[in-house]
């Protein structure tokens, strides 16, 4: 009785807090049918904001992927004073809130920033234009990469790297051949929720963008737009994509999960 | 190889071990991390002790760190006991769609924040499927207050669940076993045996999901009203200023969000060192 009483509560409970707004995303923006959904994915301005999207995530990711692993292998393959603040300091942009990053990028690439002379001298933009968003989406994304990989190398230990070098590997192919396979289901995941988050962060990017259209609008800020503008069924549609990549994020997790635990019963 | 080669190999494979990784770390952290903190920080020196104090406590900015922080401890607190009561059940029982559930807790890690708060914001509106049914009693949840809470219990939920499940998995059943056949009430072994145990993990949740609540900004911007002095949070507050090239003014209240969010920090780390002493 007591049982199925709790599970009673806590499905109502996830319902209403998770499944009915995931369900009603697509609901929403399905509702006028298939054709119309595909009308408002039509539009220049939305052709835009995915194009900018991408080409985001393209530059962020493979950056936060060479950062995290050089990182990962720096903070668990050594020992040295200070480890212990540099792995709190590495998730500082996980708990600061984004409009902080977005407003840290403001102070030093914006026009009365620190750099606001130089830059403006050679006549480059930074704020309100593609690099500060770059500069922004990065920030934000830092840690991921670091912090799935850090307890993986953990735990294969550095005998087999060892074995490796002593054998007359050099440094590339030792990292190639003997830590890169061992590493990889973490680092994949690492770059999956990189992506995830490059792709849908939103509140540093809308400090840094300026929002122009077609110019330095990503699918989050016209996801955004398109609602604060009463078109809300632009709005869905386009939020529809976006909860798209977060569902494949959470189906790769999963399959993910299971391939490292799998690999840790072995 | 003779020993002299070997030791020429050690010391090669240990000097450039040193360099590039080393380099990349350290020279992208302070670039990318250390730089940015340091001009919020300066910059907020620079306005000037009284300035900065009449800044960071003027009624507008007390008014949205009430709004920011007491709803995020709210969220987080009800987010514990409904937290623990998912973990419990997901770890405990067998049910159908246990599998999806479990896998659906993580969604608020996955979807973008601008998409949470759409939805959110339809959904709980007086028009919306679950806000039509609470218009009639008079309760508005999208668009004040209510609709901040909802936000912050969306994405504070898999802080608690996730770190409550692992504690669970490895808790005897025997020692529940054993108050209960020693004649302990169903309340009893709940508060006395099955609680204590899971506290530390339980308020390392409830503090990383507080910390998660007070940051976040895509899905409250949407779902608040964002007036000030009734649904208006910090993080609203820092791009309004900015907006109104108030840059003393979002310097002073992102300098107060950034230093709390370090003694967050600073607290989550303390509290996962005494929860490792329990396990």
């Amino acid at each position: 009785m007591t049982k199925k009483l709790l599970i009673i509560s806590a499905i109502i409970y996830s319902a209403l807090v998770l499944f009915i707004p995931a369900v009603n995303v697509f609901y929403q923006a399905f509702k006028g049918g298939i054709g119309e959904f595909f009308g408002y994915l039509r539009t220049d301005d939305f052709i835009s904001a995915a194009g900018l999207t991408l080409l985001i995530a393209l530059i962020v990711v493979p950056i936060n992927a060479v950062f995290g692993l050089c990182a990962a292998w720096v903070l668990a393959r050594n020992r040295f004073p200070g480890r212990a603040f540099v792995m709190s300091i590495l998730d500082i942009p996980f708990s600061v809130s984004p409009v902080v990053a977005g407003l840290m990028m403001v102070l030093l690439y914006g026009q009365n920033g620190w750099f606001g002379g130089i830059l403006s001298a050679i006549n480059f933009k930074v704020i309100f234009a593609f690099p500060g968003m770059v500069l922004a989406t990065a920030f934000v994304t830092m840690p991921f990469v670091a912090r799935e990989v850090i307890p993986v190398l953990e735990e294969i230990g550095s005998s087999q790297e060892e074995a490796a070098s002593t054998l007359g590997a050099s440094q590339w192919r030792t990292f190639w051949r003997v830590t890169l396979p061992n590493i990889r289901w973490g680092l994949l995941y690492g770059l999956i929720l990189t992506n995830a988050r490059a792709m849908g962060e939103f509140g540093a990017i809308s400090v840094v963008s300026g929002n122009i259209i077609r110019k330095t609008q990503t699918l989050p800020l016209f996801v955004e737009q398109a609602y604060k503008q009463y078109e809300t069924e632009t709005a869905f549609a386009a939020a529809v994509l976006l909860a798209c990549l977060g569902f494949v994020t959470l189906v790769l997790k999963e399959i993910l999960e299971r391939k490292t635990t799998v690999n840790s019963q072995q | 190889m003779t020993v002299a080669q070997s030791k020429i190999q050690n010391l090669k494979s240990n000097i450039p071990q040193f360099s590039l990784p080393w380099g990349i770390t350290i020279g992208y952290l302070t670039i990318m991390l250390l730089l940015p903190i340091t001009a919020l920080l300066l910059q907020a020196s620079q306005v000037g002790l009284t300035d900065f104090l009449r800044i960071a406590t003027s009624p507008v900015a007390l008014s949205a760190y009430n709004v920011t922080f007491l709803t995020a401890l709210f969220a987080a607190a009800v987010n514990g006991g409904f937290g623990l009561l998912i973990a419990w059940v997901l770890v405990r029982y067998d049910f159908p769609l246990k599998r999806l559930v479990d896998a659906a807790i993580d969604l608020p890690f996955a979807l973008p924040t601008a998409v949470a708060g759409l939805t959110l914001a339809n959904i709980y509106a007086e028009n919306g499927w679950i806000g039509s049914l609470l218009a009639p009693l008079g309760i508005k949840i999208a668009f004040t207050r209510f609709g901040v809470f909802v936000a912050m219990l969306f994405i504070s939920l898999p802080f608690i669940v996730r770190a409550l499940q692992p504690v669970l998995q490895e808790m005897e059943h025997d020692i529940e076993e054993a108050a209960w056949s020693l004649g302990a009430s169903q309340f009893q072994t709940f508060w006395l045996v099955i609680l204590p145990p899971l506290f530390p993990a339980l308020l390392t949740g409830i503090a990383l999901g507080f910390s998660r609540a007070v940051g976040e900004y895509g899905s409250i911007v949407i779902v608040s009203s964002n007036i000030a002095f009734k649904d208006l949070i910090a993080s609203v507050l820092i791009f309004q200023r900015l907006e109104q090239y108030d840059y003393a003014g979002a310097t002073v209240i992102g300098t107060v969000l950034l230093v709390i969010s370090l003694l967050m920090l600073l607290a989550i780390n303390l509290l996962q060192a005494w929860g490792k002493r329990y396990q």
